[in-house]
Parts: structure tokens; sequence; C-alpha cells
């Protein structure tokens, strides 16, 4: 029986289960728990460092809530399991990490193409290849924009700290479910394998949204349509007797399969475009430090937003005027923000882990007449604040 | 939709507006897809009760979009994985998988052995014309030794894999093997399948006369069907066959017919003693 996580019952026994209050515990810990207070009921997944403490935690939990945890044979028929379910009903996730996701890549772009909601964790470790297993990176930034085969727009959610990744994996789910998309969620190493504080919420205090459904018949016949204005179509379910056909190869807004005319396979990946770039208020999201009267700003995401903030506090004591801008929906980019931002300042600073991925959005969006600096660390051990800070002295 | 089909008993069953087919003349698929619809006709099973998965390649197109179902065509090499997560969703309806041997046994050769191993309740009907046909007669996996195809000019010096022996032997409750010659036997394999609860194969030999006849000596495809009959060999002679005897033939019949535990009835089997357990059946 499909779930969706907001039935009463569904309510009861996560109030049962799970108590409000403070808990210590990983990060990967707190994505999960997240994932099932959003109405993750189904995972399919395969085993690897250093996401595997999700698929755990999913695998004790999720049968307690009724809920269904499949270890596939490998990340391809992992991602390929849940969209299947995901066509069923079910609100489904995945967790990996680099070589996993390259091979969900594929699969990424059908949920694309076929407008499947689901969420994908890639919890970032030191690449490329096998790299540094056990090292948390973000070097798949690009990887999470760019990874699948043609045009596409993707949306991915990056959170800050465990905390964080608690409200974030929701939003991420709400965003998937609203917009009939793909989310990926760009957690990392260091951030998954960090105990921290983490406050439980009452369920209450979580709101959480289910996909659209057809209202009648008419709206059933067209999966791919577009019959409120707002790019999304409703969803007709498998199971409900609608004979709904999903392709991924180019099809009309029936479903079926054309591949021969240019108009609607333009049509077709416009309309996927508009829908994510009309619906920015349901995913745009940033957080902003000091930036009112900055001459230097910052802009990190992920866990170098954490010693990124301990330099900026550090060096506003010393008088410095440096602000910081940590974009928390990492794709599509908040550009318009950035370009507002970047006009007050005369430098700015994108430290990251990598050797320079975020910084080229940045770029995109900040005139040539700001000094834009990258500061880079790879290697596995994460930027501290001192080095943040030395760059932040070193420009003003 | 051409008229043709207006006297076709089966039609009910075809989305209309999606014929004509897609397939050659001469092709197997129609066979195939025609056997399905009267297995599902004669077991009187609603198509509302039926979601249908295919990969890619021309054998993936037998039923998708045209059967008149919940269809849903899938990238290459994962319909049966994609079928995993439909069947956990739905397992009240039957979840069928109609794709062709490169698609199920090369390319997603392991979702098709770990489906088999947890014995899912999916049906698969795997269609072997022993080559790549959509993209223009590459040599697969099934191909015969010997056999000249695009990209074995020469000769192929590759062994087939044999499929049904091997799904046999990885756990499936069903197994069964025909060829578009053997119609009847066909129809009566697919009724079976689709009621044994956990995993069935159906592997159908069928005739692609343009990519792989017309290569190796059989450009018409009634040739290809007198070949199918002269080289099946029925499972119980072969058991007593020696194995140099049985090269190039093609043993037909069933395999496995069991009972064996079904993993999602395991799977719900679980959730309940797990809630149980942690007593949260009356919340």
């Amino acid at each position: 029986m499909i779930i969706r996580g907001d039935e009463p019952e569904q309510i009861k026994l996560l109030r049962k289960l799970y108590k409000p209050g403070n808990y210590f515990m990983q990060g990967n810990e707190a994505v999960a728990y997240g994932a099932l207070f959003a109405g993750c009921r189904f995972y399919a997944g395969y085993p690897i460092t250093p996401s595997s403490e999700i698929a755990e935690t999913m695998a004790r939990e999720l049968p307690k809530l009724g809920g269904y945890y499949l270890q596939m044979e490998d990340e391809i028929g992992s991602i390929a399991a849940m969209i299947g379910a995901s066509w069923t009903g079910f609100k489904v996730m995945t967790a990996t990490a680099g070589p996993g996701f390259s091979l969900m890549q594929e699969n990424l772009g059908y949920a694309v193409m076929t407008e499947t909601p689901l969420v994908l964790v890639d919890v970032q470790r030191s690449g490329p290849s096998t790299g540094q297993a056990t090292k948390g990176a973000q070097g798949d930034f690009f990887q999470a924009r760019w990874g699948t085969h043609g045009d596409h727009p993707i949306v991915a959610v990056s959170p800050t700290s465990g905390q964080d990744a608690f409200w974030e994996i929701i939003r991420a789910f709400n965003i998937a479910e609203r917009l009939r998309t793909p989310v990926v969620f760009l957690f990392d190493g260091i951030l998954a394998h960090t105990r921290e504080l983490v406050k439980i919420p009452d369920v209450d205090e979580v709101k959480i949204t289910y996909r659209k459904l057809p209202q009648n018949e008419e709206e059933a016949k067209l999966p791919f349509g577009d019959p409120h204005g707002d790019g999304v179509p409703p969803m007709p379910l498998f199971g409900h007797g609608y004979f709904t056909h999903v392709t991924g190869s180019t099809h009309k807004e029936n479903g079926l399969r054309d591949v021969y005319t240019p108009e609607v396979h333009d049509r077709l990946v416009r309309r996927i475009h508009r829908k994510i770039e009309q619906n920015r208020h349901v995913y745009e999201k940033y957080e902003e430090h000091f930036t009112d009267d900055a001459e230097i700003l910052v802009v990190s995401w992920g866990v170098t937003a954490r010693p990124a903030l301990g330099a900026v506090l550090k060096a506003r004591r010393e008088g410095i005027k440096v602000g910081l801008f940590v974009p928390k929906t990492v794709h599509p980019f908040p550009g318009e923000r950035m370009r507002e931002l970047g006009k007050r300042v005369r430098a700015v600073l994108v430290p990251e882990m990598n050797l320079g991925q975020m910084i080229l959005e940045v770029q995109r969006f900040v005139n040539d007449d700001v000094l834009l600096k990258g500061v880079n660390k790879i290697g596995g051990v994460p930027l501290t604040v001192e080095e943040i800070l030395r760059e932040i002295r070193g420009v003003a | 939709m051409p008229e043709i089909y207006s006297k076709y008993p089966m039609i009910k069953y075809l989305r209309k507006e999606a014929l004509p087919t897609a397939l050659c003349p001469g092709c197997g698929g129609g066979t195939v897809l025609n056997a399905f619809a009267n297995a599902v006709d004669q077991l009187k099973i609603d198509p509302r009760d039926l979601v249908v998965v295919s990969g890619i390649g021309c054998s993936a197109w037998i039923a998708s979009p045209y059967f008149l179902a919940d269809t849903l065509h899938t990238t290459h090499g994962r319909a049966i994985a994609f079928a995993t997560g439909v069947k956990v969703g739905l397992p009240d309806k039957k979840v069928v998988v109609i794709s062709g041997d490169g698609d199920l046994a090369s390319i997603g050769g392991n979702h098709l052995l770990h489906a088999a191993r947890r014995n899912i309740d999916i049906t698969v009907i795997l269609v072997n014309n022993f080559i790549y046909g959509m993209t223009g007669g590459q040599v697969a996996p099934t191909t015969p030794f010997g056999a000249i195809t695009t990209t074995t000019p020469y000769r192929n010096i590759e062994h087939p894999l044999q499929i049904s022996e091997t799904i046999a032997a990885a756990g499936a409750s069903y197994v069964a093997r025909w060829t578009t010659a053997h119609v009847y036997q066909l129809i009566e394999s697919i009724k079976k399948a689709l009621q044994v609860k956990g995993f069935s194969l159906v592997e159908v030999i069928s005739q692609c006369p343009v990519q792989f006849g017309r290569r190796n000596k059989m450009k018409e495809p009634a040739e290809m069907l007198r070949w199918f009959l002269k080289n099946s060999v029925p499972i119980s002679k072969a058991k007593k066959m020696p194995p140099e005897e049985l090269e190039g033939k093609f043993v037909i019949g069933e395999f496995v017919n069991r009972q064996r535990p079904e993993f999602v009835s395991e799977l719900n089997k679980l959730i309940d003693e797990v809630q149980e357990h942690f007593g949260l059946k009356e919340v």
C-alpha cells in the first residue's frame, strides 16, 4: 500500500518512534531521519563509503513505518527501482557517493525527462575515481549540474550541518514533489560522519507536500502537459487504470513517443526547463551574514560555509568589513542575488573543497572590476577558519 | 489505425493511436505480442491490473507503447530493476517485462540474475533474436558460434549465453524456452508464468530476418522458423544427450516450475514482524 507520509497513522507512528528533543547524531543519520519525517517510505541503494549509514538507518527504521528498504545489486538498479516505485506513488530516496553517483547519471537523466520525483543524496567524497574513499570533498558540484547528458535543468540542495541536513532533506523532498523533478542533495563525507547536536522537532513543525495528482480523466491523459500553466503536470500514477505511458524518449503531452518531430522535442525540453525556471520561489534559498555593509564578500557552500563563517566573524572583530553569502540551493544558482551583492563589494572570495567549481557560477554574476579569488583545498581535510581568515586579510 | 487491425481479435488490448507497429516485416516480435495478448485474454486479466516494463532495442518496442496498459519504457538494460520498484509499490498488479536478449541478458544481465535470485514476482518475456537489431545487427552474447554479424564479419568466435539454464540455476520459480514456431506452447507458458508466484522467465527464440537471417543464409522469415523447428530439442530428450550433440540446438520446454518464497511477500512479512516486535501495530 502506498504511503505518502502524512496519513494520521503515520503521524502517530512518527510521534511514537521519534521523541522531539536534542540528539547527538551523525550527519548521515540526520539525513535519514529527515527523510522519514518528509514522508520517504521507499529506499533503494547500494553500500558505498561515506554514505552507508544512511542506508543502515533506513534499513532499520523504514519497516517500523511500513516502508520499504531494498538493497539492489548496484547503483544503477537502485535509482531504477526508485523511479519505478515513484511511479506507484512513493516518495523515494537513495544515497551514494561519487563512484555510485557516476553510475546513476543515466537514470538521473531519465528521471528529469520523465519528470519523476526522487531525492538522490550524494555524500561527496574525494575524487576523481576511487580517490580517497573515506574523505570528504566538494568536487561533485558540476557533476550534479551536468553529469547526465543533454540539455536539462536540475535542482541541487546542499546543507551546512547535521541539523541543517535534517531540515534541508525535507525541503529537498518538498521541491521534488512540488515540481515533479529529481532533486540532488549534495552532502559530503565530513558532515556525514560528524556527530553533533541535532534537534528532532515535533511532527507538527514539519510541513510536507505531495505531488499533484490528476483531478479528472482529461488531466490523466496528459501526463506531460501543462494544464495549470505552472509547467508542472499532474502525475497519473501506475495502477489507477489510466494506461499511462512513460518513456525516456522524446514524447508528446500524452506520453507517446515522437522522436522525429523537431517541435515536439523543443516543446518538451523547453517546458521542463521553464518548469524549473519559473518556479524559483519554490526552491531558491540562501543565507547571508553581514552583507549589508560588506566590502569583501565570502561566498561558500556546504561544509566549507562553516569555517567561512568563523573566519568572517573573526575578521569582523578585526574591523574588516566582510560578509558571507551561502547558497543553500546551489543549482539553479541564486544568480540575481549574487549579482546584487557583487555590485557592492570590491573583492569576492570563494572557499570550497575542490579546485574551483562554484567560483565559476559566481564569476557569471560578478563584474570584471571585482577581485575574484578561490580559496581551494583538496586532500580530504576541511578548510580551517585560519586559512580562510588569512585570505580575507590578504584582500582587506 | 490501418484497416487490417479491425479484423484482429486482440485489438482491444492495443493502443490504437500508436499503431501500426514499428517492427520490420517478418519480425518475430508480432508473434510475441500476439502470444502475450492471447495469454492475457485467456486468463481474463484486466489490463488495468498490468504494468508492462521494457528497456531499449527492437524487442522493447513489442509492448511499448503498443500494449494498452501502464507501460514504462526505461533505459537500456534496466527494465527489471525499474520493475522491481513497481512491484514493491503495486504487489497486487501483474508486472511484466518484455524486452530483448541484448537488453536483459547483456547490459542488464546482472539485474536479471538478481531478480531471479530474489524470486520477485515479475514475469519476464525475453525475446532472443541472437543479435542487436536496432543498432544494425552487431554480435550479441546470444549470437551462435560461427555466425556472421556486422561486428563479426568473418565469424563469431564466442559461445552464446544459455539464458534459461542460467536463470533456472539462479533461483527463478518458473523458466521456459520456446521459439516463435511454437506459438501455442508459448501462450501456455506465458499463462503459467503470469500465474506463478515468484520470478518467471519465458525465453522466446525469435527471428530477425533483416539483421540476422540475411547475413546467415536465412533471408526469409519462414527459413528461420524452419531452422528453429529443425533444431529444437525438447528438454526431456536433451537431458539424455551429450553436450557436444546439443551445440547449435534450441532446448525447448519448461526448465523449472517450483514454489519458492517470493520477495515482496517476504518483505511485507518482515515489515509485519518488525511492527509487531516494536508494538507499532495498534498505533
